[in-house]
């Protein structure tokens, strides 16, 4: 009785607020945010929507984007969509907007002035589809980081590497403590994202937008990516032993000590800070590798499906004003570990790795992730390669960039 | 035939017919009709929704060159070729085994066939910790002192299919088992006493009297297996899902890793066509030597 009459004020202060005909209304939000640090992220949008008088109802789809983006997609061309649902922002719902069956988000994004917050500018144009907006980006995720244990390094009697040679050079001291040097999961994005990180910070950005963006098969097939396959084969190497599947498992074995170091994206923090580690004293970051402090605008977006229920549509709309709402970004990305794609909000919580990357962006040393740049079939094709590589020893490095080479060439 | 002859047949049974309908429908427009449209679409460079835009055999040209196709089609013929021959070797032994008036038979088929309840995600899992090297098997023998010891076929990509073809044996063994009971069980008292009377040993009165008499059991034990390998699926979604690396890939997951996760409908549909086209082959012959010589004799 209690919680109805509660449910009654919320919905008559959110009639107040938005003067519409909402009562509370139910939306549906799909998402793969199940890990600890992802769950405690995602739990503070739900707050922030509940609190606007309407109720999240949460569609979390266990298994990595992998696994839940074909659910998302066959529930929306299924004609049973949800009320909102998370895609990496880019290419993976391109042909779904195409096809008419996202909403156009362009009248409350000129309202809102999202061109005017929202930064790098370049997360808003990875929404956008004919000069229509069709998402809202809410963190910035970059791949580009190494995290490596403190203690690890430590037990091996070797000092914290600065970068990745330094990093390859202490592999054998790693070994010998019997700690697992890097740590790479069995999922596939894991070894063909690696690859892509080493891609910018070995071979650099030009080197990286050359093959991605410009999708050059001669370029690829060339000397300068064979420095990346170089690389490559070390990192190979030096994650032989790692026996788990998922990613945060991979961290854990960093967390717990019994990896040097992951190549993760900086979703990896989330893991750290659930297992109560502090930046910089158990466990140290580096951005690009240290090699190129670059780091890549992928992340993630919310895409609202187009729904008849006009209840509903109102919700929606209420959801794109909260998930940019300044309060929310900073909740939320202090617990997901991401940056926030606001430049005006406040980050004073924010850790030391969460700094560096600011920095960086307000060094504008961004490049687009692979997410934006590459349709996810080429995607596929480069996990299965990667995939491969990582687990064949006996694959050798020519074989492989000759394979790769044929990828980019074939890419839309 | 005159003209009046033809409405009776049509009308004969006219309730059966009638109730079959549905299911006739069913069997035309999901069955062919779907399968159809399957193959007609993989002319097509569709993406993540279907299109009409042929691009004649670019898609099959593709999936022959894909590593990881290649790989798919070697392993289903390992997995296939192993659980054929053990589900049905095994499954008669036991079945003969047990037709020996044994003690405690309801228990043993109970134990057999026990697996059998399990669904294959369950499978994949209880053995992906029993092979897993630092919790299963490998674990518990070098911990009874054999240090050297090593059984780690899931993460080595040589032998990983190894690895889910026991599982999968584990699990299907004991319906066979049964089947094969039914058919021990259908043979007459009288041809075990005429062969005994003859002086026949066991063995031989097995392989060239029983055996052969247990022609249709066979068959039918023989679909159920067939059917089993060429859609196989979630036991390595399970088990390894794919890995290491692409090592326990098979065509099925090929399918529909490169329709939903790939967004290239064009590319899954050509691989499920192969499919369909390599179950055509097997299934083609045998039916028409089948249905297709009785009707002559």
């Amino acid at each position: 009785m209690r919680y109805r009459l509660m449910t009654a004020a919320l919905a008559a202060t959110a009639a107040l607020q938005f003067a519409g005909p909402a009562a509370a209304t139910d939306l549906e939000v799909t998402h793969w945010w199940t890990s600890g640090g992802e769950a405690a992220a995602v739990a503070e949008l739900a707050k922030a929507f509940d609190a606007t008088g309407n109720r999240w109802v949460d569609g979390a789809i266990a298994g990595s984007g992998g696994t839940a983006r074909p659910i998302m997609i066959s529930r929306i061309t299924g004609g049973d969509p949800m009320g909102a649902t998370q895609f990496n922002h880019g290419r993976q719902a391109e042909e779904l907007v195409q096809a008419g069956l996202m909403r156009d988000l362009t009248d409350i994004a000129t309202k809102s002035k999202w061109t005017e917050v929202v930064r790098p500018k370049s997360l808003l144009d990875s929404c956008t589809i004919d000069g229509k907006i069709y998402c809202v980006p809410v963190n910035i995720h970059s791949w580009q980081w190494l995290w490596l244990s403190n203690a690890a390094f430590e037990k091996a009697g070797v000092p914290v590497p600065k970068n990745w040679n330094e990093y390859v050079a202490a592999a054998p001291a790693l070994e010998k403590a019997g700690i697992i040097p890097l740590a790479v999961g069995g999922q596939p994005w894991q070894s063909s994202g690696a690859f892509d990180v080493l891609l910018a910070a070995v071979g650099g950005t030009d080197a990286f937008l050359k093959v991605y963006k410009d999708k050059d098969a001669t370029f690829a097939a060339g000397p300068e990516v064979a420095k990346v396959f170089k690389a490559a084969d070390d990192a190979r190497k030096m994650a032989k032993n790692t026996n788990v599947q998922d990613w945060n498992q991979a961290t854990n074995l960093v967390i717990t000590g019994k990896a040097g170091g992951q190549i993760m994206g900086d979703w990896a923090q989330g893991e750290f800070q659930v297992a109560g580690q502090t930046a910089g004293k158990d466990y140290t970051c580096l951005p690009g590798l240290g090699l190129n402090e670059v780091i890549a605008t992928g992340g993630d977006a919310f895409y609202f499906p187009l729904l008849k229920d006009a209840d509903k549509a109102k919700a929606q709309e209420v959801l794109a004003e909260t998930l940019l709402d300044p309060k929310t970004q900073v909740a939320f990305n202090l617990k997901k570990g991401s940056l926030p794609v606001r430049g005006d909000v406040d980050l004073q919580a924010a850790n030391d790795c969460m700094k560096k990357g600011l920095d960086i962006l307000a060094k504008g040393s961004v490049i687009p992730w692979t997410d934006q740049l590459l349709s996810q079939d080429t995607q596929k094709q480069k996990e299965d390669l990667f995939s491969e590589f990582f687990a064949k020893p006996d694959m050798t490095i020519e074989d492989a960039q000759k394979r790769f080479a044929d990828i980019v060439g074939s890419a839309d | 035939m005159s003209k009046s002859e033809r409405p009776n047949q049509l009308f004969r049974n006219l309730n059966a017919k009638v109730a079959s309908i549905p299911m006739i429908l069913t069997a035309l427009v999901v069955f062919v009709g779907g399968t159809a449209w399957t193959v007609l679409y993989s002319f097509t460079n569709s993406k993540l929704l279907p299109r009409l835009n042929f691009v004649g055999l670019d898609q099959y040209y593709r999936l022959w060159s894909t590593p990881r196709w290649l790989v798919s089609i070697e392993n289903l013929l390992i997995y296939g070729v192993l659980s054929l021959v053990f589900s049905l070797v095994i499954g008669f032994i036991l079945a003969a085994l047990l037709d020996q008036k044994i003690r405690f038979e309801d228990t043993f088929r109970t134990i057999f066939l026990y697996p059998f309840a399990l669904s294959f995600i369950v499978t994949g899992l209880v053995w992906q910790w029993l092979l897993n090297p630092d919790f299963g098997i490998q674990r518990v023998v070098r911990e009874l002192g054999w240090e050297s010891f090593s059984f780690n076929p899931l993460y080595d990509s040589s032998i990983v299919i190894y690895g889910i073809s026991i599982a999968a044996l584990w699990q299907g063994t004991g319906l066979i088992m049964c089947l094969m009971l039914a058919g021990l069980r259908g043979i007459d008292d009288d041809i075990w006493k005429a062969a005994r009377v003859d002086g026949i040993p066991m063995w031989k009165t097995y392989l060239f009297i029983i055996i052969p008499m247990m022609r249709p059991v066979f068959i039918t034990t023989l679909v159920i297996i067939a059917s089993g390998i060429v859609k196989v699926y979630d036991l390595v979604v399970a088990q390894t899902s794919g890995g290491p690396g692409i090592a326990s890939e098979v065509p099925a997951k090929y399918v529909y890793d490169y329709m939903f996760s790939a967004q290239n409908l064009g590319q899954g549909f050509a691989a499920s066509t192969m499919m369909l086209l390599s179950v055509l082959i097997v299934i083609v012959p045998w039916a028409y030597l089948e249905f297709g010589g009785r009707k002559r004799v």
